[in-house]
């Protein structure tokens, strides 16, 4: 039997569809046909120069821009040679960190939801609203936040947005308990994540995986620690690490679970980032025609769904010659047609959920 | 293992076969013979020195006289990594997939047999990947020129604000 689901289905995660072939309920093969929102920002970089390309980021990837923002910042400044001003940097964890929470709370609320658990993803969004009130305090913007600069951040922390931003965390750290009591170790819950959709260590670096699906499998891989950017290194934080405690290693649980631990160290980091921030400018000078030399780079960040490359040519002139973004979620969908073999219908709706795949960084 | 102590090994081994070596600015690069790519990329894997186990990252660039396709190699058990390039003509590029090396090689070579043209000998599943199936030509190219319509669908659109301007004459 021959489905198909999607490319409009609320559990897909945006739009893109799959081809399933079932014997009953369960599957030979869930064949991933993506493309849907495909916009081609690589081919308008082309054409917009590297100030203009900023807000086409944040498009690349809508649940948490600030890493694209702070992608595409960091390879033109290596291109071009730029020094970032401290207080800049910290800015750009700072905001990078909120992002962080409310995308994995996004991630973790609709996990709840393609379950059957609605409540749950109603307190992950109240939870993930606050944090945009407190990102649209900061940029003017809840989603596509066009927030850093080539050379910084747009704009410094509003006047009593620290003491604010603190406050939060001090409401957030209980809530996320809270959370863990309502749903993750819920019986059902566990029954229906664990051993689901198992993803070895060997496999998970074959077929590329990146982020918290990587660690989920056992690899203790993370950009901000192991090839530090920013100021991270300047922060204590423990990069979690799946156990396999619930069935096997890998499996959809384990990567669940690495989204709500990873929620605990970005609060850590934050709250040191925002006791530790430094007075001074947020933005270096850097020319409105910006013209980095010919060359080329890539950059990697740790965003939310793991890490994203940057890959830049520039041939001298004011607009890049060739911009390629290769995300978490690209890599993470490859993986679907072989997992899906022998798999449940219904586990290839959490087995989506548990990659935490965002069809506009597939597509871009 | 630095990059270029990675490309020199290669140099080593494989002579002419690495046409070459690039300080690159800011990232160094090393230029394969595409006939060679998939010796040079197993025995990336396999040399125990070198030990790429990921291909982090495959992408194509169209330099107007000739099509490069870019590997972005990581070795996540010595955390070094290195860029190999293979470069082709702009008609007809063609080059041996790295799929029966890193399955990753898959859906990232699919991408650029849609963008950018390049066939991939080898390759399990080549099909246009973000592109419709019946799409004519390939975006990312520098002479693309877009199709004014699709199915009948437009895919310009009057600009509203010169819309208004000729209204007011």
């Amino acid at each position: 039997m021959t489905l198909n689901m999607g490319p409009q289905h609320p559990s897909t995660h945006g739009v893109l569809r799959f081809v399933v072939r079932a014997d009953g309920e369960v599957m030979r093969e869930a064949v991933p046909d993506v493309g849907y929102l495909h916009r081609s920002i690589e081919k308008i970089a082309e054409k917009v120069g590297y100030h203009g390309f900023m807000p086409y980021t944040d498009r690349v990837d809508y649940v948490c821009a600030m890493f694209t923002n702070q992608g595409w910042g960091m390879a033109s400044e290596k291109l071009a040679g730029i020094e970032v001003p401290r207080r800049g940097e910290f800015c750009r964890v700072i905001a990078a960190e909120f992002n962080r929470l409310a995308s994995h709370l996004l991630s973790a609320g609709t996990m709840a939801m393609d379950i059957g658990a609605m409540t749950p993803f109603t307190h992950a969004l109240r939870e993930r609203e606050m944090i945009n009130d407190l990102i649209e305090e900061l940029c003017g913007a809840r989603l596509t936040f066009n927030y850093m600069r080539i050379g910084g951040v747009a704009w410094d922390l509003p006047p009593g947005w620290r003491e604010k931003a603190l406050a939060y965390l001090d409401h957030f750290d209980p809530i996320l308990e809270e959370f863990n009591s309502l749903i993750s170790y819920n019986k059902i819950y566990i029954e229906r994540l664990a051993n689901v959709g198992v993803i070895t260590p060997e496999e998970a670096i074959n077929y590329n995986l990146v982020g918290p699906n990587l660690r989920a499998s056992g690899i203790k891989w993370d950009i901000r620690k192991d090839i530090p950017y920013s100021v991270y290194p300047e922060f204590d934080f423990e990069i979690p690490v799946g156990s396999g405690e619930w069935g096997k290693l890998g499996d959809s649980m384990d990567r669940y679970m690495m989204r709500i631990r990873e929620m605990h160290q970005s609060s850590r980091i934050l709250r040191q980032a925002l006791t530790k921030i430094p007075s001074g400018p947020v933005l270096a000078k850097v020319a409105r025609n910006f013209k980095p030399p010919r060359g080329e780079c890539q950059i990697r960040v740790e965003s939310a769904r793991g890490d994203m490359g940057w890959y830049v040519v520039s041939d001298g002139t004011g607009y890049p010659w060739r911009v390629h973004v290769r995300t978490g979620s690209f890599a993470a969908m490859g993986i679907i047609q072989k997992l899906s073999r022998g798999l449940m219908i219904a586990d290839l709706v959490t087995l989506i959920a548990s990659l935490d795949v965002i069809a506009p960084e597939i597509d871009r | 293992m630095e990059p270029l102590a990675i490309y020199q090994r290669i140099k080593e081994r494989f002579g002419d076969r690495a046409l070459e070596i690039s300080d690159g600015k800011p990232d160094p690069f090393c230029v394969i013979d595409p006939a060679a790519i998939v010796e040079v990329a197993t025995a990336l894997r396999d040399d125990p020195e070198i030990s790429m186990d990921c291909l982090s990252n495959e992408s194509g660039v169209d330099y107007r006289d000739r099509i490069e396709v870019v590997y972005h190699f990581f070795s996540y058990r010595l955390r070094h990594g290195a860029v190999l390039k293979v470069r082709l003509p702009r008609e007809n590029p063609s080059v041996h997939t790295l799929e029966d090396v890193w399955k990753s090689a898959n859906w990232m070579e699919r991408e650029i047999f849609d963008l950018l043209g390049v066939t991939f000998e080898g390759h399990s599943d080549l099909r246009r990947i973000l592109m419709p199936e019946d799409w004519v030509g390939h975006p990312l190219r520098k002479d693309f020129v877009e199709p004014l319509e699709y199915h009948g669908i437009s895919t310009v659109r009057e600009s509203p604000i010169i819309r208004l301007d000729s209204k007011k004459k």
